[in-house]
């Protein structure tokens, strides 16, 4: 997959486990933070019957940073979760997506990830679909 | 008479030493990690997350280890450590039309789109103990389907199709917050809303069902339960646009419920809504009775004087950890007020008895 | 974004904020007192000390409006990064910040309902000079009488007779501050 899309290589580094994105990048480039680790809450919006007006649901929690690597890109990750390291990997990489080694970072570990997200929402997918009903008639009740 | 008194920290710091111990329990019993508690005693850590208002299962899981399994307690823990939060932003409204479902079931419609999907539920179980569960052992996975994800639409949608049911059309109001606001009266449906999926399972549960017994009766069915995941998606303002920055388990309910019609507008059902933080589907049902149950007015119906209509009575004692420290406090020295109630007590009897002596 | 804009942040924003809290704080509670505050290298033409106010006082649910010259890309992009405080018309800001020439009329603002006078703005208002020499101060927090550099004295005496509906004042220039609350009498020397 090539990834040409910010949004996209965000989502996929908010969602990543984050052992998992740190076993993925063993090497950090040199970089300061142009905001520390933050640790915060986001109000998480619903709409009352699925489609009408918003309402509060509720919060959840959420690390935010931005860093610049020592050549000069500027990298930032909001991530959920109160992890400091997460987000601190994940705005790396987005710094890295801007540099000459996009391409090698996308397959080596983008693609990884996304791969394993996608494998384990299939496998949920897999599970609920034999959960499924199938429903059969026995007798209809007007033939009786 | 006021008396200041100091005192009780020696017996204050040892209680808690005491209850540190407690709260161990047996040493010889291995100890419980935050891990086992998130995974293992997940339905708990939902409740936590749902009525501490805050999505994060491991801080919802210490909670639960530091209270003992007190989940008022928990929930307490959790609003408290809330607060200490920057709020960094509002997400956009999540999408649960495009939930990855893990259960899906509608009561109204045998066969729809999508199917009745069972997912990991309770319900057919015949609530016998499992001796099994004593011992440990290893569980064998869960049977697979090959299958491709396809979204799976709203039952809500089919009636709304033929305008069979009240549309909920999207605006985009700021909705108000009751943890930045003071609550005010009569409160907007978004205001209810958030008062109920943070509310006491057990008020909400109990605030249902008395509908259901004819204190406020709506006749629901369940049109749509699912249970599963969505993204979250925030603008994120150093870049101006919006990314996802999770996933978080909701569990969602609407029902239909009675029509209203009149000469000019044709007999149409109505609907109640329920969401919820994590599986937490009884609790999705009750908030989806009650929410519909408070919505009497712009619905045109009568007051009945049911507990469930009354948006005071609901919204006011819905939140535990309010109920809890208003309830509790009462058991903290009121040695002052107690006295003070004391003098008039002997006072009157003293009067009362010099009375009689003069009548005789 | 340039890179400009996500600097001049707090670099330690628990241990900061809290000591520009502090400060702040005993600005409002003592009228006219001149306080320092430090931190924060905001963009042209904001001040350090507005800078730091709007780091310690403003957030993402502080509806904030800036007024005149600060109403400038540098700055709308400085305050997205480093605050997110939703940019606003005069009348929906809990925040406003510009010189005393900008914000007029200071009646645009929010003063506060009878039942919740804390709904009010706060105007934090950039100064080319804050000593104390001016108009006298007399009322809560002030012992006996103070005097401030304030542009004028009738709004601020308009604004008194409000209470306790009104806005509060903060008072900026370069590394200086000084509050004027709603409760504070203003009288031309």
């Amino acid at each position: 997959m090539t990834w040409n899309s910010r949004k996209d290589w965000m989502a996929v580094l908010a969602k990543a486990d984050p052992a998992r994105l740190a076993a993925l990048m063993p090497d950090l480039p040199a970089h300061s933070f142009l905001r520390s680790p933050e640790v915060g809450a986001v109000m998480v919006q619903a709409r009352a019957g699925g489609t009408g007006a918003p309402f509060n649901l509720g919060e959840m929690t959420v690390t935010r940073c931005s860093v610049q690597l020592t050549d000069g890109p500027v990298g930032h990750a909001w991530v959920q979760g109160r992890d400091a390291r997460h987000s601190t990997h994940a705005a790396i990489m987005d710094a890295l997506m801007h540099t000459p080694q996009a391409a090698a970072l996308g397959s080596g570990v983008l693609d990884v990830l996304h791969r394993e997200a996608q494998a384990a929402r299939q496998a949920r997918t897999e599970k609920a679909a034999a959960t499924k009903v199938d429903f059969f008639t026995l007798v209809r009740g007007e033939d009786a | 008479m006021y008396v200041a008194v100091k005192g009780g920290e020696r017996a204050i710091d040892n209680a808690h030493a005491w209850l540190a111990e407690e709260r161990r329990g047996d040493p010889s019993v291995p100890e419980l990690s935050v891990a086992q508690i998130r995974e293992q005693m997940r339905l708990a850590v939902n409740r936590v997350m749902a009525e501490g208002s805050l999505f994060d299962p491991d801080l919802a899981a210490l909670a639960i280890k530091q209270s003992r399994g007190d989940l008022i307690e928990a929930v307490f823990l959790l609003r408290a450590y809330r607060t200490t939060l920057p709020r960094l932003a509002s997400s956009h409204p999540v999408d649960t039309g495009a939930m990855a479902v893990d259960r899906r079931i509608s009561a109204t419609f045998k066969d729809l789109p999508g199917g009745q999907v069972l997912g990991p539920t309770f319900d057919y179980t015949h609530r016998l103990l499992d001796f099994k569960l004593a011992a440990e052992g290893t569980v064998p996975p869960a049977p697979q389907t090959a299958t491709t994800a396809a979204p799976v639409p709203h039952v809500m949608d089919i009636l709304n199709r033929d305008g069979l049911i009240e549309a909920a059309t999207p605006d985009n109001t700021l909705p108000p917050d009751l943890t930045r606001e003071p609550m005010e009266l009569p409160a907007a449906r978004a205001l209810r809303l958030q008062a109920i999926t943070r509310g006491d399972e057990g008020f909400i549960l109990s605030m249902a069902y008395s509908t259901q017994r004819g204190y406020g009766r709506t006749h629901a069915f369940v049109g749509e339960l699912r249970i599963g995941h969505v993204a979250v998606e925030v603008d994120i303002p150093e870049l101006g646009f919006a990314v996802e920055i999770g996933e978080i388990e909701l569990s969602e309910c609407e029902t239909v419920n009675q029509f209203s019609g009149s000469r000019t507008q044709p007999a149409q059902f109505t609907r109640g809504y329920g969401l919820v933080f994590g599986q937490s589907e009884r609790k999705a049902i009750a908030m989806s009775l009650v929410d519909r149950a408070l919505r009497w007015q712009e619905l045109g119906e009568d007051f009945t004087g049911a507990p469930a209509q009354d948006e005071e009575f609901v919204l006011m004692h819905a939140d535990n950890v309010q109920a809890t420290g208003f309830l509790e406090h009462i058991k903290l020295p009121h040695y002052v007020d107690f006295q003070a109630e004391l003098e008039l007590v002997r006072r009157l009897r003293a009067d009362a008895i010099a009375l009689q002596e003069a009548a005789e | 974004m340039n890179t400009h804009t996500l600097s001049g942040g707090f670099a330690d924003a628990p241990i900061q904020s809290a000591q520009a809290f502090r400060a702040i704080l005993d600005a409002m509670a003592r009228p006219g007192k001149i306080m320092a505050l430090h931190g924060a290298a905001p963009p042209a033409p904001l001040s350090m000390a507005a800078g730091v106010a709007l780091l310690t006082l403003t957030d993402a649910t502080t509806p904030l409006h800036l007024a005149g010259a600060a109403d400038c890309a540098p700055v709308r992009d400085w305050v997205a990064f480093h605050i997110g405080a939703r940019l606003v018309k005069a009348g929906d800001a809990a925040f406003a910040l510009g010189t005393w020439a900008a914000l007029q009329p200071v009646t645009r603002f929010a003063t506060g309902l009878p039942d919740y006078p804390d709904r009010s703005a706060t105007l934090i208002v950039e100064m080319d000079r804050l000593t104390n020499h001016g108009p006298t101060l007399t009322g809560p927090g002030i012992e006996t009488a103070t005097w401030l550099s304030l542009p004028e004295t009738a709004a601020f005496r308009a604004n008194r007779a409000l209470f306790p509906m009104g806005f509060d004042c903060l008072f900026t220039c370069g590394s200086r501050i000084a509050g004027l609350p709603r409760s504070t009498k203003v009288e031309a020397l």
